[in-house]
């Protein structure tokens, strides 16, 4: 908590300190664009208040659907076009529009409103740092140039401005870090700063580094800006977080909290293995063989990687450990499955290597007993596509994103998709980065006649044959309709198959 | 002091590293000595004895040459005082060097000075089989490893602090246990634990924020976090098993540790130039690779996503088995990337054309031949190589330009194929990192100076400015540097005066005097940092 700065300090009479109301001067919103440094001080009525955190909720969740959804940036923004202009409009400042300052004031306020609701756990702080991102990234590129400059300024951040000389000096390096741009280094300005102020675009290789500090040309200082939004707001959150059971409140406003913050669900939630169990499947390691025709692509990889090479490398065996035992694998039997799958070592060596592996993943070992709760939940698409892409000798990951094509066409040819209309949809989804729609496609390919009969019969519902963004959805959804005639009473009165919360 | 040290210690086990579970090692701590007790007697001697099993692996003659110099070593050195089980200097670190030494020189009378029992054989067993023997590993422990230098490279300072305190230490125990958590607040007291345990090897990992022994009486589990540690890289050979052909698995050559050493210079000028980090200890990791830790203070503080971003700097190579092609970079190239072609260059020329020759064979001159654009070049390539079966790789690659040149193919993209040409050379040769290492706070790492114990040598620090001159295989190993100390004779022309310390009597002294130099220049650029505490100087919202 940081103390009250020594100005204040001094001004306030302490001896009527606690009875004096706080006085503050209405707030003047100059830029469109807002760091949300200030909290707001003016009274609004309940109904503002929820209402206000019910529209940038459903911007926010659209915005995280967005991402789950892989769509590109430029996508994203005009997907959420209308939806900002209906719940959150924004507009320049140059536009003189009457309700100029009050859009202001209900940016910033919702903005400070879902602070609270968001504070509490960490997940919910990382999400919300996370869509707020989103949002302060698409204005941002919304903005026009000098409103934007404006703003950039008014920050004051510590940006060292490059030297006619340096840069001169440097030409080469910045162009070539630039990737070819600009075309001559007359055209751009740079900016000196710690190279840590900008680790996405050193991950990147889009800036020149020397001796620790990044020359950023002006054209990326987006990244810097929304960079140091992030970090600001995170560190923002934290101490909302550690306010917040000190929050001096009447029982107005926490059930109206609570109520947003459950409400910010995600499709990336928790996949519990009850709802997705199969009802009198045999599952067990000799059948792994056979069910591998109703895996997703990402895991007969891993089955054929394995049966060819007896071995799978760490996130490898992660990630198909934990597909197995979302598809209701028992821990017995999965390492059954993977003794027998690693055939070449010794039960010592695989007893010492491997087996604590596998324990782990199942929450039997490793940590706290009480914390571990029931080991990992099973990767989703999300997971699979973001993080540890899969390094040398490696097979994890999702082949529609991590194989070149050809890797990936001869892959779907001997998984038996021969199917030319097929492959080709898969190659353009590939170059666009749709690696769901991808994955789809060689599902409906896969389950042409199932879904189709299905559909006539009406017995699946539109919830049942949305968008697959699990892999164990995948495998689920196969087999139920791979064995349509036998499973069918079982499923009925249970409602869809959804497995997110 | 003693029951604080032992009730914390679980087994725990780190989730990438899975052994079995054996039973627990609580037994240990009444039958192992620890501390130096004041001269040997029989009695003990027998009951350091029933507690080692593998007692027949040294032999006989062995003993003798060591009970020889030990003699002699007495000679030189006083008889230390009998010390009590916990003295309060061990709480303080600050005594001197020589010290440690020397109280490990009178242990060692205790273990080596016993008669010599019925010769089992007379064969000297290999040195490999020895390097984990409890004996040899214990006097390494006791006269060889660095305590003190280690405690400063971690500690940064000489008086003990947190730094050192709430580190994570690991230990895999001999019986491949692996156990987690460990944290000590001096040296002597790790060197005590180390000692009464025997590890095979030790593991650093982060500073936390409460000492990493205490974690369980928080009240939330994450309230534990780490909070800072050495930046680190980690090269592996079998990274490089797909082009390299001289050795494959766990074994190496001179030859292909070539790529190690083409990787050090790469990723070391680039975290020196680039990110302008200065303390950069490089380590051999006892088998094919090295390791390096990047010391500065900010680069210990960088948080997941900072660490990401520097692996992302580095990483050049990409993509699984399945991936295709491996290297993708942009044009112009940027100056990172062409700085490091610069200096592959040469090595490529040497190292792979010629000690590699990746593609002597169809099959393998193929994956060439995928990379290079141009088809029809491709093909007048394939038939000359076919028909000249055992063409030097070196020619071939030769060839590429020469049949450029002569006009095999009319619409030749000659740029396509220069950057064609490029990206092969970085796939033949740009380092190829265990990025997850580098990637996260709270990974463990192997400690400098441990023994490896699969081949017995130890970790020792590489000198990135005599680089091209360390030969792995060169390196010592366990055995033989005890073996050294025992055949080590006082230069002629000097009294008694001088100490000399175990360790300069061995091949260990340059790598010893190499770390602690890079200790004692660590220590003065952060004693000269002011240590300001960081305020939350925004004004951030609270509620």
């Amino acid at each position: 908590m940081s103390r009250p700065d020594i100005k204040r300090r001094t001004t306030l009479d302490h001896r009527k300190k606690q009875f004096s109301t706080p006085t503050y001067a209405p707030v003047e919103y100059k830029h469109r664009l807002n760091f949300y440094a200030t909290p707001p001080t003016a009274d609004i009525t309940l109904e503002q208040f929820e209402q206000w955190g019910i529209d940038r909720l459903r911007v926010l969740a659209e915005l995280e659907a967005c991402s789950f959804r892989n769509k590109s940036p430029i996508e994203t923004a005009s997907h959420m076009k209308p939806l900002l202009d209906k719940y959150l409009p924004l507009s320049s400042s140059t536009s003189n529009s009457p309700a100029l300052q009050a859009e202001r004031q209900k940016d910033h306020y919702s903005h400070f409103i879902l602070r609270l609701a968001f504070a509490s756990t960490e997940d919910l702080r990382r999400r919300f740092a996370r869509a707020e991102t989103m949002l302060f990234r698409i204005r941002f590129q919304g903005d026009d140039s000098k409103e934007r400059a404006g703003f950039v300024e008014g920050l004051s951040l510590e940006w060292e401005a490059v030297g006619e000389e340096e840069r001169r000096q440097y030409a080469e390096e910045l162009r070539a870090a630039g990737g070819g741009y600009p075309k001559r280094i007359e055209e751009e300005s740079y900016f000196k700063v710690d190279w840590e102020k900008v680790p996405e675009l050193v991950e990147g290789r889009r800036v020149f580094l020397r001796g620790g500090m990044a020359y950023v040309p002006s054209r990326e200082q987006m990244s810097m800006v929304v960079a140091e939004f992030t970090g600001r707001l995170e560190r923002a959150l934290e101490l909302t977080s550690r306010a917040l059971p000190r929050l001096d409140e009447d029982d107005r406003l926490s059930p109206i909290l609570t109520h947003l913050s459950q409400n910010f669900t995600t499709p990336d939630a928790n996949y519990s293995a009850t709802q997705t169990s199969l009802a009198g499947a045999d599952i067990s390691a000799r059948t792994i063989d056979t069910l591998s025709s109703s895996f997703p692509l990402c895991m007969q990889n891993l089955h054929r990687s394995l049966r060819r090479d007896a071995h799978l490398k760490h996130y490898g065996r992660l990630q198909y450990t934990l597909f197995l035992k979302g598809i209701g694998l028992n821990l017995e039997e999965c390492l059954i499955f993977w003794r027998g799958g690693f055939n070449k070592i010794t039960d010592d060596a695989f007893n010492k290597d491997y087996r604590y592996n596998v324990r782990h993943a199942y929450g039997e070992v490793g940590g706290d007993s009480n914390r571990r709760g029931k080991g990992y939940s099973p990767f989703s698409c999300h997971k699979i596509l973001t993080e540890h892409p899969p390094g040398p000798g490696e097979a994890h990951g999702c082949p529609y994103r991590h194989f070149s094509t050809e890797n990936l066409m001869g892959l779907l040819q001997t998984v038996g998709v021969r199917d030319q209309e097929a492959l080709r949809g898969v190659r353009e989804d590939k170059e666009k980065t749709k690696f769901h729609l991808a994955c789809n496609r060689v599902f409906e390919y896969a389950h042409k006649q199932e879904i189709q009969k299905v559909r006539e019969e009406g017995t699946w519902g539109a919830a049942q044959l949305e968008t697959l963004i699990h892999p164990n959805e995948y495998f689920k959804r196969s087999y139920l309709l791979r064995n349509l005639g036998k499973h069918q009473k079982k499923e009925e009165g249970e409602g869809d198959v959804k497995m997110e919360e | 002091m003693t029951a604080i040290l032992h009730q914390n210690s679980t087994i725990q086990l780190h989730p990438k590293m899975p052994h079995s579970i054996p039973g627990a090692n609580s037994a240990e701590n009444d039958e192992v000595p620890i501390v130096a007790e004041e001269m040997e007697t029989d009695e003990m001697q027998t009951d350091a004895e029933v507690n080692k099993p593998n007692e027949s692996n040294v032999t006989p003659a062995e003993e003798m040459t060591a009970e020889d110099a030990i003699a002699e070593q007495l000679k030189d050195t006083k008889v230390a005082e009998a010390k009590p089980e916990v003295k309060l200097e061990d709480l303080f670190a600050d005594d001197d060097s020589d010290d440690e030494f020397a109280s490990s020189n009178i242990k060692d009378t205790k273990v080596s000075s016993s008669p010599p029992e019925a010769p089992s054989s007379p064969v000297n067993i290999g040195t490999l089989s020895r390097a984990t023997d409890t004996d040899v590993m214990r006097a390494f422990y006791q006269r060889l490893f660095p305590w003190r230098s280690l405690f400063q490279w971690l500690n940064h300072s000489p008086t003990p602090s947190t730094d050192f305190g709430h580190r994570e230490f690991a230990f895999t125990l001999q019986n491949d246990a692996y156990l987690r958590y460990q944290a000590f607040p001096t040296a002597d007291l790790l060197r005590k634990d180390v000692l009464r345990l025997m590890p095979s090897r030790f593991e650093i990992g982060p500073v936390y924020n409460t000492n990493p022994r205490d974690r369980k009486t928080l009240r939330k589990a994450s309230s534990f976090k780490p909070l800072a540690k050495e930046l680190c890289f980690d090269i592996d050979l079998t990274d490089y098993d797909d082009i390299r052909t001289c050795c494959d698995k766990a074994n190496i050559c001179i030859k292909c540790w070539q790529f190690i050493t083409m990787a050090i210079k790469v990723i070391d000028i680039a975290l020196r130039d680039d990110f302008g980090f200065k303390h950069i200890l490089w380590v051999y990791s006892g088998r094919r690779g090295a390791h390096a830790w990047v010391c500065d203070k900010k680069a210990r503080q960088m948080n997941d996503q900072k660490r990401r971003a520097v692996a992302g700097y580095l990483e050049v190579i990409k993509g699984g088995a399945q991936g295709g092609k491996r290297v993708d970079v942009k044009r112009p190239l940027h100056p990172h990337v062409a700085r490091s072609l610069d200096i592959l260059k040469s090595h490529f020329q040497s190292d792979i054309l010629e000690d590699q020759d990746p593609w002597e064979t169809d099959v393998k001159f193929a994956r060439l031949l995928d990379l290079l654009p141009d088809r029809s070049l491709n093909e007048a390539l394939r038939k000359k190589w076919s028909s000249a079966p055992g063409r030097a790789s070196s020619a071939k690659w030769a060839d590429i330009d020469a049949l450029a040149k002569s006009g095999a193919s009319k619409n030749l993209d000659s740029k396509a194929l220069l950057e064609a040409k490029q990206d092969v050379l970085l796939e033949y040769t740009y380092p190829r990192l265990d990025i997850e290492v580098s990637k996260h706070l709270n990974h463990l790492l192997k400690s400098p100076f441990v023994v490896h114990p699969g081949t017995g040598r130890v970790c020792v620090p590489i000198n990135p400015k005599r680089l091209g001159d360390f030969d792995p295989l060169d390196v010592p190993t366990v055995t033989e540097l005890l073996d050294e100390i025992n055949e080590w004779t006082a230069p002629e022309g000097e009294d008694g005066g001088k100490v000399v310390q175990d360790w300069e009597k061995t091949r260990l002294k340059p790598y010893m005097e190499h770390f602690r130099s890079f200790v004692a220049v660590l220590m003065r650029d952060e004693a000269g940092v002011k240590v300001k505490r960081e305020r939350d100087d925004s004004d951030a919202m609270q509620f």
